[in-house]
C-alpha cells in the first residue's frame, strides 16, 4: 500500500502547529493517531499535500478533572481512556465505550479527539459525546473557542472547525453519584465498525426521577444521531423498563439505518430498540449504585 | 483399529510422536525470515498493475502516453504488447485460458489491464493514474443462476464454440441405483444451501521477482509458490522458455492456504518485462489486490436430498451443485474431476447409492475456486452431508448423534468402497464421536438445553463427523495439468553424520523443516536437529507437485520414510563391514546397529556415515544418499468428530460458542504439537466462515470484501476456545501410518457451528441459515423476515 507523496512536519508546540496549519491552508491535515487518515491515504481515498504531525506535542496528552468536567487532550489515546481511573470514576458512558473502540492495536495509537473530529457516523465516540453533552475545544491563531458537540458534528465526515483551527481538547461533564451510563455495540468482530451502537446516560434527581437523559446512536444515520425526542420525554419520569421501552421505540422510529452487508434496515432498528432498553437498564443500575 | 502411538526414539532424537519445537521458528520469531518482498537485487525495477474498475466491459482504447512520460517510468505494458509475443492469454489449471492483460474485454472488477515498470514502487503506483482506458460497459453477471438465464450476456465471447456461460458439467455415482433407493424411501430430506465465496487471505500477499539474464537467457524467478516445480514446468510451457534455463525459487512463504497454487498474470507480466528490459522486476500485490483478484474459494450453490427409512437408515443421496467459477475456469484440481473431489459427499455414512451432478458457470468475478484448505472441495462436500444428516435426524425425531452412530461405516468395513468410487483406507468413526460426546458431556448439554435460560437465550448443540480425502495421487487417477501427483525426497548423509533432506513440496508455515526431519530421525536415528530440510529451489530439490490439499505428509512424508529406509539398508552393509559381521546378524535400534546377542558390539549411524566416505568395503559405491519418488497406492482418509455448543441471543441474532471439542484422527502424528496447531488454525478458519467471512458483490459486480474492514478475519478475541482430542487409526498403506491433517478442521468444522445454531433454533421452525451465519440472518430466520444477503 503506497500513499501519494506529501509534505510532512512535526511541530513541537501547539503554536508551531497552528502556524503551519495557517500556512498550508486547506491542503493540510493534522496527524494524531493516524488510524483513519493513514489507511485512507494508503487506499488513495485521501491525498493531503501536507501532514502536520502533532505526536511531538507531549503537552496534549492528558486526562484530568477540571471544574466538574473531564478534560481529554488531543493526544490522548483510546487505550489511555481504557486504563484511566479518572474516566472510570468520572464518566460511566465513556468508560463503557472505550474497550469497544476499534481493536487493541488501533486503541494504542488512535486518539479520542481525532476520532471525534473525523465525524465518521460509524465512529463510537461521537455517540458517547452526544449522549453526555461534551464540548470540543478548538484553537487557531485567532484564539480558542468551545463548541458544543451537537454543533461540532455537522454531517457525514464533516465538523464545524474553521480553516486554521485544530481540536486541542474535549470537555466531558463529570458524573455525579446519581449518574450512570453505558455504551452497547453490536459488531461482527473486534475492530469492526458498529452495526449498531447505543450510548445512554442518566442522571437522577433526589427523588430518583430522571433529571437528565442522554441517548445517541452509532451507524444508523448519516451522522451519530442524538435522540432528543426520547431524552426530553424521559426527563421528570420514573425510570424503569416501561419508560425505557418507550424510549427504545422512539429511537427505533427516529434512526435512519440503511441496508448493507451488516444487515437490513429493519434489523438495525430492532437492535437499536433492544440495545436502548439494555443500555438504559445498565445506566440506571449505575445511577442507583447497583453495579 | 484405534491405537495410541508410543515414540520409539528418545525426545532429544525427536523421532515420530515427539512435540519438539519447530526448528524454523528461530528465524521467524526473530524477524530473520526471508520472504519475497525482502529480496533486493541490483538494478531491480518495480511493477504496479492497473486493474479494471468495472466488472464487465469492452476495452475501446488504452492511452499510456502520460504514464510513459512520468519520471522514473521505464515501461508500460499492455495486453497488445504481450499479444505480440503470444503472451496475452495463458492456460489455467483446469484446461481453460485466462487473460494475462486484458485485450478485448475486462471480465471482472480488479482484472489486470496494464502494468507500469518503474525505478521505484511509489513511482510505479503514481504512474497508474496516467493510463487512460476507455470502456464500453456491459451488463455484469453476478451469480451463476443469472449466468445461465436464457439471453444472458456471453462472458467468454472470445472462446471458440462457447455459446453460453457454462464452464463445465460433470457427474458421478449411479443415477439408476440412486433413483431406486429414493423410490424405496419412507422420507426424503432436502437442503438447499450456498457455501459462500471466501478467500484464503494469507498474511503475505502474492509476488514475484523475475530476474532474466539478458546474456544467457537464464531466468531466476523468485515466487510465492506452493508448487515451485510444477510452476517451473508451466512457465516453460506458457512462456516457451527452455526448462533448464528456468530456476524457480520459493523463499519463506507467509501462508498459502491454496492462494499460492495458481500462476497469476502478474507473475507472467513481470517475467516478460524482465526478459524484455534485461533487469530484475519485482511485483508484490497489495492486500486489496490479493483479495479482489487472486484465487478465491468455494462459491457452491448446493442442493442435496437424503433418502431415509422410517427407522433411521440412510438409503441414498442426490446432490446437484452449481458453482460460480468467475470469469475463467481456473481451479487447481485433478484433470478428470471437474468439481474437485466433491463427490466424496457421502461422507462417513454407509449407504448404497449416490448420484452427483455438477455444473459450473462463468460470472463477472475473479477466477479461482479450489483454495483455502479445501482438499479439492471436500469442504463443500462435507458441509452438505453433515448439514443434511443433522436435519434428517430431527425430521425422523432422532438425536443427531444417535442417527450418526446408526449410519456410520463400521470399523470392520474398511477398506470401504464408497458409492462414488473412493476407497476409504481406514477409520473408526464410532469411537471418535463417542469420545467427543464424552469430552463435551453431550448428555449434560442436552439436559441443560431444556432448562429455561435467565436471559432468554437459546442453547444449541451441533455435531460434524467428517471424512476427509487427502494425499493425492495415486498417479493413475490424479494429476494437475497432466503432471502426475507424485512427490519425492532426496536424502544425503554427510560424513559427520549430519544430513540434508531435499523435497519437492514447499512449506508455507506447516513446519516441514521440523516434521520431515523427525521422519529421518525416526528411520535413521539421526537427531532431528542434525537434519536440514531444503525446499523451494527447483535447481536444488527433486521434482514434486507441491504443498496443498494436505498432501505433503502423505506423499513427500512417505517418500522421506522410504528413502531413509533405503539408506538404512546400505548403512547396514557398511555397519557389517565395520563390525566384521554378516548384515543379517545385525540388529537396529534408533541410531545404532549392533551384533545380535552382543549389544556392546555396535556402531552408530554417525560412525557408519563416516565410513561411507572414509572406509567403505571394496566393491561398494561410496556415499550414503538416495532419492525416492513416491507414488501413493491410495489417498489417505483422515476423519474426526467435532461438537460445538452455542448460545444464541434471539434479540440481536448474535451467537457465541460456549464449548467446542474436536476429536481428530489423522493416523500416526509425527509432531503432535504441530498437528494441534494445524487443527487449531483450521477450527478458527471454520469458525470464520460460519460466523463472519465471505466475499460478496453488488448488482454491478463491485467486490465487497476487498479489504480487512469488509473481509473479516477472526482474531484471538473472536476465536472460540477449542478442546482437542484424538484417536489414532493408522493408514494401512502409508509407510509410517500417517494421514494428512492440514485441512481436516476447515473441512469438518463449519457444519458443526452451523448445526449448533440450527439446533438452537429448530424448535422455532428454522431449518437452514446459509453461511456466514450473521446476526441479521439469525434474526431474520427467527422473525420470519426475508433477509437479502
Amino acid at each position: 500500500m503506497y500513499p501519494p507523496a506529501f509534505e510532512y512536519a512535526a511541530p513541537e508546540s501547539v503554536e508551531e502547529a497552528l502556524d503551519r496549519l495557517a500556512e498550508v491552508g486547506d491542503e493540510g491535515r493534522i496527524l494524531a493517531g493516524g488510524q483513519s487518515l493513514i489507511p485512507m491515504m494508503k487506499l488513495r481515498l485521501a491525498a493531503p499535500a501536507h501532514l502536520i504531525d502533532i505526536n511531538e506535542i507531549a503537552e496534549l496528552a492528558y486526562i484530568r478533572e477540571v471544574n466538574g468536567h473531564l478534560a481529554i487532550g488531543a493526544l490522548t489515546r483510546h487505550a489511555d481512556v481504557v486504563r484511566s481511573e479518572v474516566v472510570a470514576g468520572g464518566c460511566a458512558t465513556m468508560a463503557s465505550a472505550a474497550p469497544w473502540v476499534a481493536d487493541p492495536l488501533v486503541r494504542n495509537r488512535g486518539t479520542v479527539c481525532g476520532s471525534v473530529a473525523h465525524c465518521d457516523p460509524e465512529g463510537d465516540w461521537n455517540s458517547v459525546m452526544l449522549a453526555v453533552g461534551a464540548e470540543v475545544v478548538a484553537r487557531s491563531k485567532q484564539g480558542e473557542r468551545v463548541i458544543p458537540i451537537s454543533e461540532f458534528v455537522v454531517d457525514f465526515f464533516t465538523n464545524s472547525l474553521r480553516p486554521g483551527e485544530m481540536v486541542t481538547e474535549l470537555r466531558v461533564p463529570r458524573d455525579d453519584d446519581r449518574s450512570g451510563g453505558a455504551y452497547l455495540k453490536l459488531e461482527r468482530k473486534i475492530g469492526d465498525y458498529a452495526t449498531v451502537g447505543v450510548a445512554a446516560h442518566l442522571r437522577l434527581d433526589e427523588q430518583g426521577r430522571i433529571a437528565r437523559a442522554g441517548l445517541a446512536l452509532t451507524s444508523v444515520g448519516p451522522i451519530n444521531l442524538k435522540v432528543t425526542e426520547a431524552e426530553e420525554m424521559m426527563v421528570g419520569q420514573e425510570p424503569g423498563d416501561e419508560l425505557f421501552a418507550e424510549a427504545a421505540q422512539i429511537a427505533a422510529r427516529t434512526c435512519e439505518p440503511t441496508s448493507d452487508v451488516r444487515g437490513p434496515a429493519e434489523y438495525k432498528r430492532s437492535v437499536v430498540a433492544a440495545y436502548t432498553r439494555r443500555a438504559f437498564g445498565r445506566a440506571l443500575a449505575g445511577a442507583r449504585g447497583e453495579t | 483399529m484405534t491405537t495410541t502411538h508410543q515414540p520409539a526414539t528418545p525426545f532429544e532424537m525427536g523421532g515420530i510422536g515427539h512435540s519438539v519445537r519447530r526448528k524454523e521458528d528461530d528465524r521467524f520469531i526473530q524477524g530473520a525470515g526471508r520472504y519475497l518482498d525482502d529480496i533486493q537485487l541490483p538494478g531491480m525495477l518495480h511493477m504496479a498493475i492497473l486493474r479494471s474498475p468495472i466488472a464487465h466491459g469492452r476495452i475501446l482504447s488504452i492511452d499510456t502516453s502520460e504514464a510513459e512520460a512520468t519520471d522514473g517510468v521505464v515501461a508500460v505494458v499492455t495486453g497488445e504488447m504481450l499479444a505480440a509475443h503470444g503472451l496475452a492469454w495463458m492456460p489455467t489449471l483446469s484446461g481453460d485460458t485466462q487473460a494475462v492483460l486484458a485485450t478485448d474485454k475486462v471480465r471482472y472488477q480488479g482484472q489486470e489491464v496494464a502494468a507500469v515498470i518503474a525505478t521505484d514502487p511509489y513511482v510505479a503506483r503514481d504512474a497508474l493514474s496516467g493510463i487512460f482506458v476507455d470502456y464500453e460497459e456491459l451488463p455484469a453477471i453476478t451469480s451463476p443462476q443469472q449466468a445461465l438465464e436464457p439471453g444472458a450476456v456471453l462472458i467468454r465471447d472470445e472462446k471458440e464454440g462457447q455459446t453460453d456461460n457454462v464452464a463445465y458439467t460433470w457427474e458421478a455415482g449411479d443415477k439408476a441405483a440412486t433413483d431406486e433407493a429414493f423410490a424405496k424411501a419412507d422420507l426424503v430430506v432436502t437442503l438447499d444451501t450456498h457455501y459462500p465465496r471466501s478467500h484464503p487471505a494469507p498474511l503475505e500477499t502474492c509476488g514475484v521477482v523475475a530476474d532474466v539474464n539478458p546474456a544467457t537467457g537464464e531466468a531466476t524467478i523468485y515466487l510465492t509458490s506452493q508448487a515451485p516445480h510444477a510452476h517451473r514446468t508451466l512457465f516453460a510451457i506458457v512462456a516457451g522458455l527452455p526448462e533448464e534455463k528456468i530456476r524457480v525459487v520459493s523463499p519463506d512463504i507467509g501462508g498459502g492456504f491454496g492462494n499460492k497454487v495458481p500462476i497469476y498474470p502478474g507473475y507472467v507480466v513481470a517475467t516478460a518485462a524482465s526478459l524484455l528490459i534485461g533487469k530484475p522486476v519485482k511485483w508484490v500485490e497489495s492486500r486489496s489486490e490479493n483479495l479482489i483478484s487472486t484465487g478465491f474459494a468455494r462459491d457452491f450453490h448446493m442442493h442435496g436430498e437424503l433418502a431415509l427409512t422410517a427407522d433411521g437408515r440412510i438409503l441414498g443421496l442426490r446432490a446437484s451443485i452449481l458453482s460460480d467459477q468467475g470469469a475463467f475456469y481456473a481451479d487447481a484440481q485433478p484433470t478428470r474431476f471437474r468439481a474437485g473431489l466433491f463427490h466424496i459427499c457421502t461422507g462417513s455414512y454407509d449407504f448404497g447409492a449416490a448420484h452427483v451432478t455438477a455444473k459450473g458457470a462463468f460470472t463477472n468475478k475473479a477466477p479461482g475456486g479450489v483454495a483455502y484448505r479445501c482438499s479439492f472441495r471436500v469442504t463443500e462436500a462435507s458441509y452438505l452431508i453433515e448439514r443434511l444428516v443433522q436435519n434428517a435426524a430431527y425430521e425422523l425425531g432422532m438425536d443427531p448423534a444417535e442417527f450418526r452412530l446408526k449410519n456410520f461405516i463400521r470399523p470392520e468395513q474398511f477398506p470401504y468402497l464408497s458409492p462414488t468410487g473412493f476407497v476409504y483406507d481406514s477409520g473408526d468413526y464410532h469411537t471418535a464421536l463417542r469420545k467427543a460426546m464424552e469430552m463435551i458431556d453431550y448428555e449434560g448439554w442436552r439436559r441443560r438445553q431444556q432448562e429455561p435460560h435467565p436471559e432468554g437465550k437459546l442453547i444449541g448443540i451441533g455435531i460434524a463427523s467428517f471424512t476427509e480425502v487427502v494425499g493425492a495421487g495415486n498417479s493413475r487417477t490424479y494429476d494437475i495439468a497432466g503432471l502426475k501427483m507424485i512427490d519425492s525426497a532426496e536424502l544425503r548423509i554427510h560424513p559427520t553424520g549430519k544430513a540434508i533432506l531435499k523435497l519437492g513440496v514447499k512449506s508455507q508455515g506447516q513446519g516441514h523443516e521440523t516434521t520431515f526431519a523427525q521422519i529421518v530421525a525416526e528411520e535413521l536415528g539421526i537427531p532431528f536437529e542434525d537434519v536440514k530440510v531444503q525446499e523451494g529451489d527447483t535447481d536444488n530439490t527433486p521434482y514434486g507437485l507441491g504443498t496443498y490439499a494436505s498432501r505433503s505428509t502423505p506423499v513427500a512424508g512417505a517418500a522421506t520414510a522410504v528413502v531413509a529406509r533405503q539408506i538404512r539398508e546400505k548403512a547396514r552393509k557398511l555397519a557389517a563391514h565395520l563390525l566384521e559381521a554378516s548384515p543379517d546378524d545385525l540388529e537396529w535400534e534408533p541410531g545404532r546397529f549392533f551384533v545380535r546377542g552382543v549389544p556392546d558390539k555396535g556402531v552408530t549411524i554417525q560412525e557408519v556415515a563416516f565410513a561411507a566416505y572414509t572406509n567403505f568395503p571394496e566393491g561398494m559405491e561410496a556415499g550414503l544418499e538416495g532419492v525416492h519418488y513416491y507414488d501413493p497406492p491410495n489417498m489417505t482418509y483422515p476423519f474426526g468428530s467435532y461438537i460445538v455448543v452455542v448460545e444464541v441471543d434471539p434479540e440481536d441474532g448474535t451467537w457465541k460458542v460456549l464449548d467446542m471439542v474436536a476429536v481428530d484422527d489423522c493416523g500416526v502424528r509425527i509432531n503432535p504439537m504441530i498437528v494441534e496447531g494445524q487443527i487449531t488454525g483450521g477450527l478458527t478458519e471454520g469458525f470464520a466462515k460460519a460466523n463472519m467471512q465471505w466475499i460478496t458483490f453488488d448488482e454491478n459486480g463491485n467486490c465487497i470484501g476487498s479489504n480487512f474492514l469488509d473481509y473479516l478475519v477472526p482474531t484471538a478475541w473472536e476465536a472460540p476456545r477449542f478442546r482437542l482430542g484424538e484417536t489414532v487409526t493408522p493408514s494401512p498403506h502409508h509407510p509410517i501410518g500417517a494421514k494428512g491433517v492440514g485441512e481436516s478442521a476447515t473441512v469438518g468444522s463449519p457444519a458443526a457451528y452451523v448445526n449448533a445454531v440450527i439446533d438452537a433454533l429448530w424448535s422455532k421452525g428454522v431449518r437452514n441459515i446459509d453461511m456466514p451465519v450473521l446476526p441479521h440472518r439469525v434474526w431474520g430466520a427467527l422473525n420470519g423476515v426475508e433477509v437479502a444477503p
